[in-house]
This record gives structure tokens, C-alpha cells and sequence, in this order.
């Protein structure tokens, strides 16, 4: 079975880190070295029980305050999935690195301290997972032994959240009760939520069906490198390497090249893994192809029935992640997306989103760091996009400050509107 | 191939790619390690049928296992690339470096001073490295594309964002990056690659009779460089290496595995990390690798 991806978002301290640290050790997924020093550390600090976050907190400085900077990953498997996980930051600083976490997960889990419940970060971290269009979302009411495990503070979280989240596109969402710091309701069952009949946390990691969140229908791909031997033994070869950002690639297939628009048919196709008769998705290979067209990194192959859209004026929904400098609308910036590179003015905020009421505020010039805002682009040379919500690879780019190198942005691009 | 490894393969391959079509002068560290071994028969299938189109790099500190250097000099002739060598010896003969002497002194911290150097005098902009974020906590924090300023310096605290697949490798001349393209492999899964592609590896990793004696806790091979104290006896034992790195703090661990399948199983059965079964040189603080990567080190 393939991989699980998912990341841990939610306010500071909910108990983010500490769930991760529970669902390792519990799932006997913790190495014993691992355990020796994160329980000598715990002692050491007169911590009165093995303080599980220290597992994911790695570096001096969140050691020092106690809190996630950066995404740490972590792998585990047990019989039936393997896992990928990035345990976020939940402060309100670090919000890039959350999104660097969440960019390209499965399923995102929420954390919410049961005595608080929804507060701002909550509601951040679940807009951006709906704009980052994280497919399933996993809402842990966490510190329940806080709480006399009571269902009524569950229920009110629930309804809460549910009232929050019908203004968000989300595909699918799940309630659990839970307390990480014990291991309650998280890898086994527990005595104290007997009143709670949905699964456990790791049940549902291991059994949440992904299968069908590819898009298998418009055939995308971004051509990378191009692969010229030049050697005698292959002297002909001329090889289109890349990654199928959608649909189903057959030997066979009609295919057309874009920006030229020329067709042509596929004669084979190569792979890391060696010759193969289609590739699907998310997988790497290497298009031959029945002509000698002219084709280069940046240049798009779809089917010639089935073409992205392609534009110089876009709109998209743009994340500002700078800390060093606002978006300045008369400023070219870099502009990344799939294989290629090119220029970018953002010529208009068209509103801001208003994280918590979710109000969209027009008469906005700017975004600040950590503001999200639809907004229209004009690049130096044709994008070829999909809807973001249609897919991901091909519908996302960053922008990037020429001066300071800075990731400043990650942009999800949006039909325009009619 | 396995559905799980797969992916991993299609990541490794994109993110290789994508640096040799971004950086002007990109170069593959190799050790003969196992990950760096892996990394470099991805690069391979990355191009297939062309060449790899970068050299690869051995930084040496001149206390390695010979069965390495002899196996990392038929690896580098089979698989047609070329090999640039940075020596620490030679770091040290040039007053670059001074050498540590005593009976537990180790050059392993010394291969920065020689890596940095070999950067600047190449010019080279990329550096793949195969460093596995399973392998350690402040790995485990480290982007894709990791950014080194012109002291070749990470700065853990404000690492760049890095979304969906969409990697930025802008920077200026003299600062450079690091790239890990296995970041999101674990140990187990390069043993599986291993077995499944029939990947050849230093002999030193199956099991083996060899002279060691007990230091801190750990097997450590009696060597040219490396000489037992008055109470540590030396004795023959059934052992084989889970990493292989400086002669000087790598340890062996007691196994009979002689197959791929029996390592396998080993690994999967392991209750302690790869480093921290094999690697004095991780004992030293409870951040000893940031510490060490701020530097500038691997
Ligand atoms: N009583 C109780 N305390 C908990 C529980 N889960 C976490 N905590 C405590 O809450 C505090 C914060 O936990 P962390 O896991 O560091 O929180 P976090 O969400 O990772 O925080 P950031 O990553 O900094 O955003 C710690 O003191 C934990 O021990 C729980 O279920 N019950
Ligand atoms: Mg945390």
C-alpha cells in the first residue's frame, strides 16, 4: 500500500508534538537510544514524566522554549500502512513552516485543547488546509483528561467547528475525542471515552481511503530535462523526463506539446524502474515520442483533446510568507511553477481574506506576512494551469525575491471569475 | 518495484533532476557509504540512458576502511562518472587544518574544513548529499533544498518554505546549496532497494570476522588509526557495519547476517538507531549535529 502523508497543524500547545511522540511510542515505532535520551532530558529538566515532544522538538532553540520552529518528519509503519509524518508549528510565527508541512499531505490532523476549543490558529490552520485542498481532515479534541473526559465539551467543540468549517471547502472531515499525554482513544481504545463509538486514531491513519485523490482523468506532464545521450551507442536517443502531474500517459497515446501545439505519439516510455507500458500519477518517466519536435524544461505534453488552461493574466489565492518585506505590487518577483521559471508582476489585491470571519476585505493594497488574499498576476511568458482544486501540481507556484532569495509566496491558481 | 518504494524512487529521481536542470555546477557526495551509494545509482537512472551529468565527491579523511576506497574506485569506474577526492591529509599539509592527535582523537570534524574548501576551489553551487532524516533530530528538520550562506553555514531558525514539490534554488554566487534528495528514505528502505535493484555494496556491511575491542559501549575496529588502550582487549569477533564512515568513530555491531534478506530482517528488528549503535561522534551533546551542520558540516 502506498504511503500515508500527514502533518499535525493546530494552536501552540494543543499538543501536537506530545500526539506524535504517543502514536511512535505506542505503535513500539521509538528506538530504545531515543528513548534513553528523551527520558534523561525529561529528568533533567524535573519534568515528572517522559515529555514525549522532545522526540519531534530536536532543535536547541525549541528545546530551550519549549515550543515547534520547524516541521520535524518522522516515519513509522505498522502492518498495514507506512507513515510520513510532519509535526508542525503551531505558533503563529512559524506559520510558513506549517504550510511547507501541509503543502502535500494525504490528511491533516487538527488539534484542538479541549478547555480552549477553537481559537484563532485553530480556524488558520483549518483555511489553509482547505486552500492547500488537504483531501481529509482529522479534528483531535485533545487534553480530554482535562476536561472529565466529558462528551458534552466534545460535542460543543464539534458543533463549533462544523458551524466554522461549512464557509470551507472541505472534502472530509473526522471528530475524535482524545488525550495524547496518556494515549487515550490514539493507538487503543480507552476506559475513559467509553461513550465514544468511532475508531482510534491509528484505525482510522491505517484505513482512511486515499486511492481515489490522484486526478486520473487530464493527462499532464511538465517536461523537466531532456535526456540526449551523447554516445554512440544511443545516438538517437532523445528522451522527455518528468512527473505525471495527472491522467494516464500509454504507449500509443496522442499527445500534443505546448506552448507549440504540435502532436505527435508516444513510442515508449522509460522509467527509473525500466521500460513500462503507461505511467499514472505522481511517478517519474521518460516520454519517447514518434517526432523530432522541438520541445525544452517548461514545455507542457497533455492529450490534444484535453488541455490545461494557459494565460499570462491569472488569478490566485497567494499566502504572503515574507517576514522581511510585504508584497509590493509594482515589483517583478521570480515565479515558479512546475517545471518552469519565469516573471511576475501581482498587478491587484482583489480582497483579503479575513482569517477569522472569513470575510473577504476589499480596498487592501498589500499582504503582510502570514495574510492570504486573492490577487492577479501577470507573468512574461504563458503558464500552462489547471484550477488548484482540480490539481495540485499543476494549479500551485511560489514566488521568490530576486534580491533576497526568499520563498515570499505560494500561489494556488483559480479559474477566473465569469 | 513495491508500490511504497516506488514513490520514494519517483522523488529522489525529480529532485535530482531538477538540480542538474537549476544549478550551474552541482556534485554528488560519495562516501561508498550505503545511502550515498543508493543516491548515486538514482543519479544513475535519473539520466539512463546518458551519463550522470555531474562528478561526484569523496571527502576523505585518509582513516577510512580499505575494502571502502577499493570498492568506491570500482563503483565510480562501472558506473562511468568521475570521482573528485578532497583530502583532509592534504588540508592538513597545507596548514588549512590542524591534525588532532591522542588515542581517541578522530578527523571526522575535520572533513568540514576540507568540504568547504572543495566547494570553493570547484565552484560548485549544488551538493548532493544522502543524508536520511530518520537519521537524526536535527536532520529530521532539514529542508529538501537546504540553503548555505557564504560561510557555508545552515541557519536552522529561518529555513526557507518549501511547498508541494516546487523547489527554490536561488541564491548567490559563493553561497550554495545542500540537496537530500533520500530525505524522506529510512533506513530500512534502503535495504529494500538494495535487495530489490541488486545494488553492490563495500563487503565491510556483511557479516565478517574482525579484530575490535570494546569502547564505549560500542565494537570499534582495530586499525592503523586506531589502537586499542592498555585495557581494552582486543579480541576476534562475528561483526558487520550498519554505517560506514571515518574509521575512527564508526563501530561495528555483533551480527551473523551475511545476505541481504538476513539484514533485512535485522534492521527491521533493530531497538537501536543506526547512529546511535554505530557513531561516537553523535555522543558528544544532545545537539551535537546541529551544532556540527551550523558549521557547515554534511
Ligand atoms: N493534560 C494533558 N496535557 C497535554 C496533553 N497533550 C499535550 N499536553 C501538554 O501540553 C503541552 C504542549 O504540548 P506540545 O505537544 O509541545 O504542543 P504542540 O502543539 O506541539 O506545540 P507547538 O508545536 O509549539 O505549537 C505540554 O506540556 C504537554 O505535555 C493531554 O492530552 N493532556
Ligand atoms: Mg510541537
Amino acid at each position: 500500500m502506498e504511503r500515508l502523508r500527514f502533518a499535525t497543524v493546530g494552536s501552540v500547545d494543543d499538543g501536537k508534538s506530545t500526539l506524535i511522540g504517543r502514536l511512535l511510542y505506542d505503535s513500539k515505532s521509538i528506538f530504545e537510544d531515543q528513548l534513553e535520551h528523551i527520558e534523561s532530558v525529561s529528568k533533567r529538566r524535573g519534568t515528572d514524566y517522559v515529555d514525549l515532544s522532545l522526540l519531534t522538538d530536536g532543535l536547541r532553540a525549541e528545546r530551550e522554549q519549549g515550543i515547534t520552529i520547524d516541521v520535524a518528519y518522522r516515519y513509522f509503519a505498522t502492518p498495514k500502512r507506512s507513515f510520513i509524518i510532519a509535526d508542525c508549528p503551531g505558533h503563529i510565527q512559524y506559520t510558513r513552516n506549517m504550510i511547507t508541512g501541509a503543502s502535500n499531505v494525504d490528511l491533516a490532523i487538527v488539534l484542538v485543547d479541549a478547555r480552549t476549543g477553537i481559537v484563532e490558529q485553530t480556524r488558520r490552520h483549518s483555511l489553509l488546509a482547505s486552500l492547500l485542498g488537504v483531501p481529509h481532515l482529522v479534528i483531535c479534541v485533545n487534553k480530554m483528561d482535562l476536561v472529565d473526559w466529558s462528551p458534552d465539551v466534545f460535542n460543543r467543540i464539534r458543533e463549533e467547528f462544523e458551524e466554522f468549517a461549512s464557509r470551507l471547502s472541505l472534502r472530509d472531515v473526522t471528530f475524535l475525542p482524545i488525550s495524547a499525554l496518556q494515549g487515550d482513544n490514539v493507538v487503543s481504545r480507552s476506559p475513559n471515552l467509553t461513550w465514544f463509538e468511532g475508531p482510534t486514531l491509528l484505525h482510522h491513519l491505517e484505513n482512511v481511503y486515499t486511492a481515489s485523490d490522484d486526478n486520473r482523468v487530464d493527462a499532464r506532464f511538465p517536461v523537466q530535462y531532456v535526456i540526449r545521450p551523447q554516445r554512440a551507442e544511443h545516438h538517437d536517443y532523445r528522451g522527455y523526463a518528468g512527473r505525471v502531474a495527472g491522467g494516464v500517459f500509454r504507449v500509443g497515446d496522442d499527445v500534443m506539446v505546448l506552448p507549440s501545439g504540435l502532436t505527435t505519439t508516444i513510442t515508449g516510455i522509460d522509467s527509473p524502474t525500466g521500460p513500462l507500458q503507461q505511467v499514472e500519477p505522481g511517478h517519474t518517466a521518460t516520454l519517447l515520442l514518434q517526432d523530432d519536435l522541438s520541445i525544452a524544461r517548461g514545455d507542457m505534453i497533455c492529450r490534444p483533446n484535453n488541455r490545461p488552461r494557459q494565460a499570462q493574466s491569472l488569478e490566485a489565492m497567494l499566502c504572503w510568507m515574507d517576514d522581511a518585506a510585504s508584497l509590493q505590487t509594482d515589483r517583478i518577483y521570480s515565479l515558479k511553477h512546475t517545471t518552469k521559471l519565469a516573471r511576475a508582476k501581482v498587478t491587484k489585491v482583489l480582497y483579503r481574506l479575513n482569517i477569522s470571519t472569513l470575510h473577504r476585505e476589499a480596498d487592501v493594497r498589500s499582504l503582510a506576512l502570514n495574510e492570504i488574499g486573492r490577487v492577479e498576476i501577470h507573468t512574461t511568458a504563458p503558464l500552462f494551469y489547471d484550477d488548484y482544486h482540480a490539481n495540485r501540481t499543476t494549479g500551485s507556484f511560489i514566488l521568490v525575491d530576486e534580491n533576497s532569495g526568499q520563498t515570499c509566496a505560494a500561489g494556488m491558481l483559480l479559474s477566473p471569475r465569469t | 518495484m513495491k508500490s511504497a518504494l516506488r514513490g520514494l524512487v519517483d522523488e529522489s529521481v525529480t529532485i535530482i533532476r531538477e538540480v542538474a536542470a537549476e544549478f550551474e555546477r552541482p556534485v554528488m557526495l560519495f562516501s561508498g557509504g550505503k545511502d550515498s551509494v543508493v543516491m548515486l545509482h538514482l543519479a544513475v537512472r535519473a539520466f539512463s540512458p546518458a551519463r550522470v551529468p555531474f562528478p561526484v565527491m569523496h571527502i576523505d579523511t585518509g582513516h577510512n576502511f580499505p575494502e571502502v576506497i577499493e570498492f568506491r574506485d570500482r563503483t565510480v569506474a562501472e558506473l562511468d562518472v568521475q570521482l573528485i577526492v578532497g583530502s583532509v591529509q592534504a588540508s592538513i599539509d597545507a596548514g588549512r587544518i590542524q591534525d588532532v592527535s591522542g588515542p581517541r582523537a578522530s578527523r571526522n570534524p575535520l572533513q568540514t574544513v576540507t568540504l568547504l574548501d572543495a566547494i570553493a576551489e570547484h565552484r560548485f553551487d549544488a551538493v548532493f548529499g544522502g543524508a536520511r532524516r530518520d537519521e537524526e533530530r536535527a536532520r529530521a528538520k532539514e529542508r529538501v533544498y537546504s540553503f548555505r550562506d557564504s560561510f557555508g553555514q545552515w541557519d536552522p531558525k529561518s529555513q526557507r518554505p518549501e511547498l508541494w514539490g516546487i523547489y527554490n534554488g536561488r541564491h548567490k554566487p559563493g553561497e550554495h546549496f545542500r540537496i537530500f534528495p533520500l530525505s524522506n528514505w529510512t533506513e530500512l528502505d534502503i535495504w529494500r532497494f538494495v535487495d530489490e535493484c541488486d545494488i553492490p555494496l563495500p563487503s565491510i556491511y556483511f557479516a565478517h570476522r574482525r579484530r575490535v575491542f570494546r569502547r564505549d559501549g560500542m565494537w570499534m575496529a582495530e586499525s592503523p588509526f586506531l589502537v586499542a588502550d592498555g585495557d581494552e582487549p582486543v579480541s576476534e569477533q562475528l561483526v558487520r557495519f550498519r554505517t560506514v564512515g571515518d574509521a575512527t568513530c564508526t563501530a561495528a555491531i555483533e551480527s551473523s547476517a551475511t545476505t541481504l534478506e538476513q539484514i533485512i530482517a535485522e534492521t527491521a528488528a533493530a531497538r537501536v538507531t543506526e547512529r546511535g549503535a554505530t557513531r561516537a561522534d553523535d555522543r558528544i551533546s544532545d545537539a551535537g549535529m546541529e551544532d556540527r551542520k551550523k558549521q557547515g558540516y554534511f
